[in-house]
């Protein structure tokens, strides 16, 4: 089909599914009129029965934690997926290259930004039942934090701090973890991912039974799979500025 | 101006994806198909939205006081993580189609013959 075809043919599509898009948000209740009942009951309920201040967290872990375990999953096989497709065909690691920066101030602003980054990463996945975040949020920020190091550093430097078989350790504990924590509750004759751990008190990092424990197997996930990623694409890089070796 | 928010997120899907019909090249793609799903971050957050209310965070702030909906919250974050992991895939796709096929143009890529 040639373009203008094509492009003619979705104007058509578009001003109909736009007509059906606005005719649907006509049967929406108001902006801000919201009635959902589950979101009601949860607000009420979970910082008194999970001891948990950020409800969201609660949804994420405990109420709909089943469905979180499929979301690390999702995350684990996509990144399998992305090494997979990537590797196969790149038959030996290239030698790494020269290519430091040279900037003594984008240096050092660099590396001290990528501490702080560090520190911010985990303190949002350390609060995150009790303040805004959560291993999610927190274990991207981790990632960024070792970008970091590779954009105001070197490449050489960010593979010497993330070496492969530590960051697939993580990724795999991570994941496994999640899963372990629940058959953990099966084990005790709970159901699967029951929250098995005493609640404490709403507020304190000690709170929400296994709430923290599951918060921080996603924040593991989450950063080796960021870090896994940013390897493998930074290995097609690599590959491509090497002038010896041009894939062919 | 009640329905503007639920507008918006419609207006951001179509124009996602008239950017995926129009692409010339695939990096671009991935990005048009990004902002689609952005689009239901959009539409999630603002079904959730309650009138003056406040985070579904607890945390020196009294039990029962007005917050917005923490489910469609908790949804919107599963959402973003499966728009990553698309992407993800994708543009690792996309660097083969490089390698194979040497361009990043999708209409110039031939049919797959198996």
């Amino acid at each position: 089909m040639s373009r203008r075809a094509r492009l003619a043919l979705f104007g058509i599509a578009a001003c109909g599914l736009a007509a059906l898009l606005l005719w649907s948000i006509t049967g929406l209740p108001k902006f801000g009129d919201y009635h959902g009942a589950y979101g009601k009951i949860l607000d009420k309920a979970a910082p008194r029965e999970r001891q948990t201040s950020n409800v969201v967290a609660a949804v994420v872990f405990d109420y709909r934690g089943f469905d979180t375990m499929g979301e690390e999953l999702i995350l684990f096989a996509a990144v399998m997926g992305v090494a997979m497709l990537l590797r196969e065909p790149r038959e030996e690691e290239a030698p790494v290259p020269e290519d430091p920066v040279r900037s003594d101030a984008l240096r050092a602003f660099g590396v001290s930004f990528a501490g702080a980054t560090l520190v911010l990463g985990l303190w949002i996945v350390a609060h995150g039942y009790v303040t805004p975040g959560g291993g999610f949020q927190g274990g991207v920020i981790l990632a960024a934090a070792f970008l970091l190091v590779w954009l105001a550093g070197s490449y050489r430097s960010y593979r010497r701090l993330t070496p492969v078989p530590i960051v697939e350790l993580g990724e795999g504990t991570g994941a496994g973890g999640y899963v372990v924590i629940g058959l953990c509750a099966l084990l005790i004759g709970d159901a699967f991912l029951q929250n098995l751990l005493p609640y404490g008190v709403a507020g304190k990092l000690s709170s929400g039974g296994s709430i923290p424990l599951l918060n921080w197997a996603s924040g593991l996930e989450v950063t080796a799979a960021f870090v896994l990623l940013f390897n493998e694409f930074l290995s097609e890089r690599a590959v491509l500025i090497d002038p010896t070796r041009r894939p062919s | 101006m009640s329905y503007l928010p639920f507008v918006l997120a419609a207006w951001i899907f179509l124009v996602g994806i008239f950017g995926i019909v129009r692409s010339r090249h695939f990096i671009h793609l991935v990005v048009s198909l990004s902002l689609t799903q952005s689009s239901t971050y959009v539409l999630l957050l603002s079904i959730g939205y309650v009138k003056h209310g406040g985070a579904p965070i607890f945390k020196d702030v009294p039990l029962g006081t007005k917050a917005v909906d923490p489910v469609v919250q908790a949804l919107t974050l599963t959402d973003i993580v499966v728009s990553v992991t698309v992407a993800a895939l994708l543009l690792a796709v996309a660097i083969e189609a490089k390698k194979h096929a040497k361009t990043m143009n999708p209409d110039e890529l031939r049919p797959v013959r198996g």
